[in-house]
């Protein structure tokens, strides 16, 4: 299997009144088309910034990111967004999505970037809505659902446009046991039957028993 | 579309707080389109006053009147076409106070004919000059009393005592906006007759002359000529052209009128700073929506446009129920302030100016909150949650 994702030497690090701190470290990290990564470690580890960096929210200090043939590190402000609305589909701890659009308008955000057609978009967001298990809760607002229920819509959002590779920082952070369970078995069906690309940030372990491979951060540093 | 859903969904959000605002834009923009009507209306009154007119008063004060022989060394210089005469005369209606409005004794016919402002029908004028104590009153003043043709109004002399009834044979309309139809008017020879018959030592003076001239490019010349005449007599005169004296009434409220100008502006300003409150509250509260937005890979303009829609959207409803708010607010002030207003006319410009400070407040407030959305790091904007 090719690698889609391939970092070679990045460190990252932030300024805070003319003191640098070093959050990553010369990290090197290849993964495969097809796999399912949980990255693990501590708190403060630096695995957010690590995923930011591969998703292109984020910019490393030094060394490269490739996603499949594209620098990302080089690209500017504007073209890491249109790259990002075509090949990155984020899931985040607090679901993040917009509280006065239902849950068929949430998922239909990222196409709203594309040429699709009313008609078109809408095949699709119910799609994913179904694929997530959501098809009977179209027309309901976030506060209306359950904290599992919303991180599945989050997850329908982030798979609607098909993007190469799924990033989801703590998806289960904020879930009970059941709930965490449901979203980890989701998106291990997402990468077995739909062949998706998917790195997870988590410390949980029990979490991470559904990845195929595990990485571990450890103060900046892989293991 | 969707943009323009999620700027109605978003003012949405916080009900209280959007109508607040929008009541708060409408009351401001509510008082900046009365001031400035109240004002435009004032001036109106005087724009509106043909360039053809001069009046000469006593130099001293208009208490005091002039030689009726004057009229005649009036008539014969050079450029003026007619004189006429006319007396205050200050009576109330019925004798109420309230009932307050301007009411004079002119003649001889020339003086009625030089308000070509004043639009009466040729049969109410036939009848009034053939009416001894015939009267005309503009078409306001009769509504307000309800007044017909015909009618006997009797009004209550305050510097000339008694009774003195009048009959109603015309009633004018203004040839156009602002001109005054609260006016009531009735014959000099009447009035001078009446005044010698029961005070012999008054009477037989004019409070003002009215002069009508050809060219209106010599008016201060001419004006210059008549008080130049009477520069050696007991009475000296003051000549200037009806107009001037109009907007020197309004000079003498010169200071109120800039209060109220610079006022008007503070509620621009009181308006920015309502919206900007308002605007920087929803902002703050977003940033992480801004920064799944950008995460989503949508652009400056969409974010911009998110936050200076909703601006506008609030200064547009806001501009617009402010303006609607106006008819019967200054509906409420002109029944208030009966006859001291001909009628108010809102005018384009200030209906204008609004619309666009509404443009400019919607866009100004909406600056600091896209700056801050656009400077806004994805990274940081996702931490505000956690
Ligand atoms: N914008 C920032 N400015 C300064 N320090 C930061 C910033 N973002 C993250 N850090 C620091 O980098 C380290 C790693 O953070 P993060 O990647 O969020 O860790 P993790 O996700 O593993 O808990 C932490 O010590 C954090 O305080
Ligand atoms: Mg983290």
């Amino acid at each position: 299997m090719p690698a889609i994702v391939k970092i070679s030497n990045l460190s990252k690090s932030y300024r805070r009144d003319s003191i640098r701190i070093p959050v990553l470290e010369n990290i090197n990290l290849e993964v495969e088309a097809g796999d399912f990564l949980a990255l693990m470690g501590p708190s403060g580890s630096g695995k957010t910034t690590l995923l930011n960096m591969i998703g292109g929210i984020d910019k490393p200090s030094a060394g490269d990111v490739f996603v499949g043939d594209v620098p990302i590190h080089r690209l500017s402000d504007a073209a890491l967004a249109t790259w990002r609305a075509r090949h990155v589909g984020f899931v985040f701890q607090f679901y993040n999505l917009m509280p006065v659009l239902t849950a068929f308008e949430n998922v239909e955000l990222p196409l709203l970037l594309t040429r699709l057609s009313k008609t078109e978009r809408r095949k699709h967001v119910e799609l994913a809505l179904s694929i997530v298990g959501l098809q009977d809760r179209i027309n309901h607002y976030p506060r209306q659902l359950s904290g599992g229920q919303e991180q599945r819509v989050a997850i329908a959002r982030a798979l609607v446009t098909d993007p190469t590779l799924i990033l989801a920082d703590e998806p289960t952070g904020d879930l009970d046991k059941n709930s965490a369970e449901e979203v980890m078995t989701l998106l291990s069906q997402l990468n077995s039957q739909h062949g998706k690309t998917i790195i997870v940030v988590t410390h949980d372990p029990r979490a991470a028993d559904k990845a195929r491979s595990h990485r571990n951060l450890d103060k900046g540093e892989l293991a | 579309m969707w943009v323009l859903r999620l700027i109605l969904r978003n003012t949405g959000r916080h009900k209280l707080r959007t109508i607040l605002t929008i009541l708060g834009l409408a009351v401001a923009t509510m008082s900046f389109v009365v001031i400035r009507t109240l004002i435009s209306s004032w001036y109106a009154s005087a724009e509106v006053i043909p360039p053809n007119r001069l009046v000469t008063r006593n130099a001293v004060s208009l208490v005091f009147g002039l030689p009726l022989a004057y009229e005649d060394k009036i008539k014969r210089v050079e450029g003026v076409e007619s004189v006429g005469r006319g007396n205050w005369f200050g009576g109330l209606y019925n004798n109420d106070p309230k009932n307050f409005f301007a009411n004079f004794a002119v003649g001889p016919e020339a003086y009625l004919d030089m308000y070509s402002e004043f639009v009466l029908p040729p049969e109410q004028r036939a009848d009034y000059f053939n009416t001894k104590n015939g009267a005309v009153a503009g078409r306001r003043l009769a509504d307000r009393f309800g007044w017909k043709i015909g009618d006997i109004i009797r009004l209550t002399g305050q510097i000339y005592p008694g009774d003195w009834e009048f009959v109603l044979k015309g009633i004018y309309k203004g040839s156009q906006q602002g001109v005054d139809e609260n006016s009531f008017i009735f014959h000099w020879e009447y009035f001078d007759e009446r005044i010698k018959q029961t005070f012999p030592e008054m009477g037989g003076e004019a409070g003002w002359f009215l002069v009508k001239i050809s060219n209106p490019k010599q008016a201060a010349g001419i004006g210059a000529a008549i008080d130049d005449i009477f520069k050696n007599s007991p009475a000296q005169t003051l000549t200037e052209t009806e107009k001037e004296f109009s907007l020197n009434f309004l000079a003498m409220m010169d200071s109120l009128i800039a209060g109220l100008t610079i006022m008007s502006y503070l509620i621009i300003g009181v308006i920015l700073l309502v919206l900007v409150n308002t605007m920087a509250m929803s902002a703050r509260e977003r940033m992480s929506e801004y920064a799944v937005l950008k995460t989503l890979g949508f652009k400056t303009y969409h974010i911009s446009g998110l936050i200076v829609g909703e601006s506008l959207l609030l200064a547009g409803v806001g501009g617009v129920l402010g303006v609607l708010l106006t008819y019967p607010v200054l509906d409420g002030i002109s029944r208030a302030l009966q006859g001291f207003f001909s009628g108010f006319a809102m005018n384009s410009l200030t209906v204008i100016l609004s619309a666009v400070f509404m443009v400019v407040v919607g866009i100004l407030a909406a600056i600091f909150p896209v700056y801050r959305a656009l400077r806004l790091s994805i990274v940081e904007g996702l931490r505000h949650v956690g």
